[in-house]
């Protein structure tokens, strides 16, 4: 059995949207639609646990009334009546637009878009999934006796399309196909307390996906964390694995975003480009066109390309995140990170985070095998919707990890770390090992020295 | 301005659709499902927000849907669908069938007598959504809750009002004769500032919520919140961050409950129960928690966020008592909670929306008043935290939980004194149950989100103050 691939017609829907809003008065219009079919599966000890699939469809409509102030509905019924009735929504939101912020087309909503590599796979169809994830969960759990469950655990497939089109002809279309594969064990020895980890993994179909190196991954975190020991309370260097570090630094974006930024709850200033916010040798781009993001967006919410944008070289602060309305107020151009609404928001699309070219990295030679003092290397970090204070700078936050003493490492029991962005970006010692991709970016392990670390020794 | 947005199409979910349901079920059970359940769900949507003295968004939304789910040996496959259309519903039927390897024969009926007549919970909620303020007089509400802030604060470089209004007409039906339909109505306003001078920074908010109560934010005390808001602002703009370590602590009420919901409520479901993620399956009538904690989840208190007349696949709500004097008493059930685990349903099949499975979840979920009062509790820790406010909160595979303080005091020598920011508590269920030693007699209730397997949804968290003997305080 598969599922079948979704579809939406740009010209028929345009054709609808331009006969409704030409009878309803209306003259300048723009939307997003997407469509998606969705399969995936989940198991429990060599059981289907849940079997899932899903047809969704959307669309949000946004029109400038007489006096050019912007309103927007959303629905999920592409009807015409549900059409009708959208377009009615956001006409009569509209006279709460606010006058001080108006968006407009994206002067790039016609502008050529990047060639995305995103081969298109059929779905192999939900028995498959099944079986392959039985499959990956047995050879999970034989990979150590007290690797008892799977409690987490999931494969997917997805075939998506979404459209932006707007009243002056703009019209762009994307049709992806992605799967996805998730596994987080749980082990438990005898008078011990239990411990859980895992791996996941994306590709554009689930023939693609690297089941076996997932669960290689899930078993060798799950398995490290066996042996493990409380941390005494103080202040370490740390090593933030590529995940932990790209997931500080995107809990920490309204840095960068130009919307944040005029709304007054970011550490930035609309004027704090060139200040030097990190360490010389860093630099982060953001980098939605970056091979290794599986499911890259061509085009953004209101239709601007996707482009790699330099926000810290040498650690001076480059550019912000833009939507159309953004780049407006700072004189600049949209940068292809906007959504669709009346107040349209901004954020990034994936991280490349490593040294600056020419940089030295600096200081070379890092192991944290090798160091000459205890080393706490920060594997995952947990809560940041909750740990993280994005408007203050500061963050306190649970996390998995390993004191690395002597060149042995042994697992944490629980711990949390805690610090200050803007002090965790000139504390930065250097960088080990080469750049990782991941599902949220590219990125090395960082060494930052003097973090405080509470633990429950 | 009268702008009003359009009303909801007349042609909702009733007992017109009783022989369609009949048919799709009954295909189901020829196709040699063990059970079919069909939830059919309308929304619509209204959220609001205010920064400084504007409205910057206004963004209705509307939609609808059908999850269909099938049973079979203990399994089940669920597909969701936007198409409510006999074909887009039939080949969502025929799609879980699939994936438990059934096939659609279309047979006759067999081992499927129809629906009875339909349990209507929402009849008389057809007004709720007329009643609601309308947009003009939600904007000049919120503006009054952003306006209050500037009137109460110092130091705010933003002021942020939202609100958001949920209505939710869904129907259930079952081939087991579950056949029910009601409206959902939740409406939430939050105020937010963001307080700065030189290097020192703050940002607090507050989010009151309530189910069933059209008038709810006509009733809501704009200047009492921002008050709360402001001072709470205000104290914590100077405030040091906290000293790490293992304290005491002494968790304020309302909000506070939020430590019963992360650090046990959550495994108290059965859906952890099915994972095996959860310390305490197999425990029923063994202590779990200190003999001072009583904790009851329940779906019915009058106006609270977490109530309902009927859970997501049609059972009627319980008050359900989860520990009594430290005892595990009940874990809460659904529908595959029941079927896979053995513990008898409880009400608690909960869902987001039409695109997840219902899985067991808590509503309104609070330890009981003790017989202390909260000066008491203060009084009677050296060197510890106050922890006034929390923040969110999570629960991981193997019951460790944590969660952020906003507002916090250190206790010493039985006395508040300088209130610190920063502190994260962390622990497992298992060890910190037994150490909630001492519960005031102030039990409140607050209203808050929570997301899980089956989505995010309206929860209530409560509890007295309550005292914790030892704890990991996170902090610099």
């Amino acid at each position: 059995m598969s599922t079948a691939t979704p579809g939406l017609n740009a010209e028929a829907l345009r054709s609808r949207l331009e006969q409704l809003a030409a009878s309803a008065g209306i003259h300048q219009w723009d939307l997003g639609a997407a469509c998606s079919t969705d399969t995936s599966v989940q198991v429990d000890r060599g059981e289907a646990k849940q079997l899932k699939g899903a047809q969704r469809s959307s669309i949000t409509v946004r029109v400038w009334n007489g006096d050019g102030l912007v309103g927007v509905t959303s629905t999920s019924d592409l009807s015409e009546s549900g059409l009708a009735r959208a377009l009615a929504g956001a006409r009569d939101a509209s006279a709460y637009g606010n006058p001080d912020d108006t968006p407009a087309f994206s002067p790039l909503a016609t502008a050529p878009l990047p060639q995305l590599d995103q081969p298109h796979h059929a779905p192999r169809g939900i028995l498959h999934l099944l079986d392959t994830l039985k499959d990956a969960e047995r050879q999970l759990l034989d990979r150590h006796a007290a690797i008892g469950t799977v409690p987490y655990n999931g494969l997917a497939e997805r075939s998506s399309e979404r459209i932006y089109l707007n009243s002056a002809g703009a019209c762009r279309q994307q049709r992806l196909s992605t799967a996805s594969v998730y596994l987080y064990a749980r082990a438990e020895e005898t008078g011990r307390k239990p411990r859980s980890a895992g791996a996941m993994r994306l590709a554009y179909g689930a023939a693609d996906l690297d089941v076996a190196g997932c669960i290689d991954e899930a078993a060798e975190r799950t398995i490290s964390h066996l042996d493990y020991a409380p941390i005494d309370t103080g202040r370490y260097t740390c090593v933030f694995s590529p995940e932990a570090f790209l997931d500080l630094i995107g809990a920490f974006s309204s840095l960068f975003n130009a919307r944040a930024i005029l709304d007054g709850v970011s550490l930035s200033s609309r004027d704090a480009i060139g200040e030097q916010l990190a360490v010389p040798f860093l630099s982060i781009h953001d980098n939605g066109l970056h091979p290794g993001n599986v499911g890259a967006s061509a085009f953004d919410g209101e239709g601007t390309p996707t482009q790699r944008l330099a926000l810290l070289e040498g650690g001076v602060l480059r550019n912000f995140l833009h939507s159309e309305a953004t780049a407006r107020a700072f004189g600049v151009a949209p940068t292809g990170h906007a959504g669709l609404g009346a107040k349209v928001s901004v954020g990034p699309d994936w991280f490349e985070i490593g040294p600056a070219a020419g940089s030295s990295g600096g200081q070379g030679g890092l192991d944290r095998f090798q160091a000459s003092e205890p080393i706490v290397w920060i594997d995952s970090l947990s809560a940041l919707h909750a740990g993280v204070k994005a408007s203050q700078g500061s963050f306190s936050l649970p996390f998995d990890g390993w004191l690395v003493k002597g060149g042995e490492a042994r697992s944490i029991e629980a711990a949390t770390v805690a610090g200050d962005i803007r002090q965790v970006l000139k504390a930065i010692i250097g960088f080990e090992g080469e750049a990782k991709v991941t599902p949220d970016g590219l990125c090395p392990l960082v060494w930052v020295e003097g973090l405080s670390i509470t633990g429950e020794a | 301005m009268t702008a009003t947005l359009p009303a909801l199409q007349t042609d909702g979910l009733g007992s017109h659709w009783t022989p369609r349901l009949e048919a799709l079920l009954a295909a189901g059970r020829a196709a040699g499902a063990d059970l079919v359940e069909v939830f059919l769900e309308r929304t619509d949507h209204l959220g609001l927000l205010a920064e400084q003295d504007r409205i910057t968004s206004v963004t209705p939304a509307f939609g609808m849907g059908a999850g269909i789910r099938v049973f079979l040996a203990g399994r089940d496959g669920f597909v969701s669908t936007n198409d409510l259309s006999d074909a887009g519903l039939n080949q969502a039927l025929e799609q879980a069938l699939g994936m438990l390897g059934l096939q659609r024969n279309g047979a006759v009926r067999s081992g499927f007598e129809g629906l009875p007549a339909l349990r209507d919970f929402g009849a008389v909620k057809a007004d709720w959504l007329p009643r609601c303020p309308a947009l003009n007089e939600a904007t000049l509400r919120l503006l009054e809750g952003t306006d209050q802030l500037q009137r109460h604060g110092r130091h705010l470089q933003a002021r942020r009002g939202s609100y958001a209004r949920d209505w939710q007409e869904v129907l259930v039906a079952a081939s087991d004769g579950t056949f029910g339909r009601d409206v959902r109505l939740h409406q939430s306003v939050g105020l937010n500032v963001l307080a700065a001078d030189g290097e020192h920074r703050s940002s607090v908010g507050r989010r009151y919520g309530t189910s069933g109560r059209p008038d709810d934010l006509r009733q809501w005390d704009a200047e009492a919140s921002a008050r709360e808001v402001c001072e709470s602002a205000g104290t914590m703009l100077y405030a040091d961050y906290v000293e790490a370590g293992q304290l005491p602590v002494v968790l304020a009420n309302r909000f506070g409950g939020v430590i019963f919901h992360e650090a046990c409520g959550h495994l108290l479901e059965t859906t952890q129960v099915e994972r095996g993620t959860t310390p305490f399956a197999g425990k029923v009538g063994e202590p779990i928690a200190h003999s001072a904690v009583t904790a009851i989840d329940e779906g019915l208190s009058d106006g609270a966020f977490g109530s309902l007349c009927m859970d997501d696949e049609g059972m009627e709500p319980q008050r359900t008592v989860l520990i009594e004097n430290g005892v595990l008493q009940r874990f809460l059930s659904d529908r595959a909670g029941e079927l896979r685990t053995g513990h008898a349903r409880t009400g608690s099949g909960r869902r987001q929306s039409h695109t997840f499975a219902a899985a067991s979840r808590m509503r309104n979920t609070y330890i009981a008043g003790g017989p202390h009062t909260p000066e008491e509790l203060i009084a009677s820790v050296d060197q510890g935290l106050y922890c006034k406010s929390m923040g969110g909160g999570s629960v991981g595979p193997t019951g460790q939980f944590n969660f952020a303080v906003e507002e916090g005091y250190l206790i010493e020598n039985g006395q508040l004194t300088k209130p610190v920011k920063g502190a994260t508590l962390i622990g497992e269920a298992k060890e910190v149950m037994p150490r909630i030693s001492m519960c005031a007699n102030d039990l409140e209730l607050a209203a808050g989100f929570c997301g899980s397997v089956s989505g995010s949804i309206f929860v209530t968290v409560g509890q007295p103050h309550i005292k914790v003997d030892s704890i990991t305080v996170g902090g610099r």
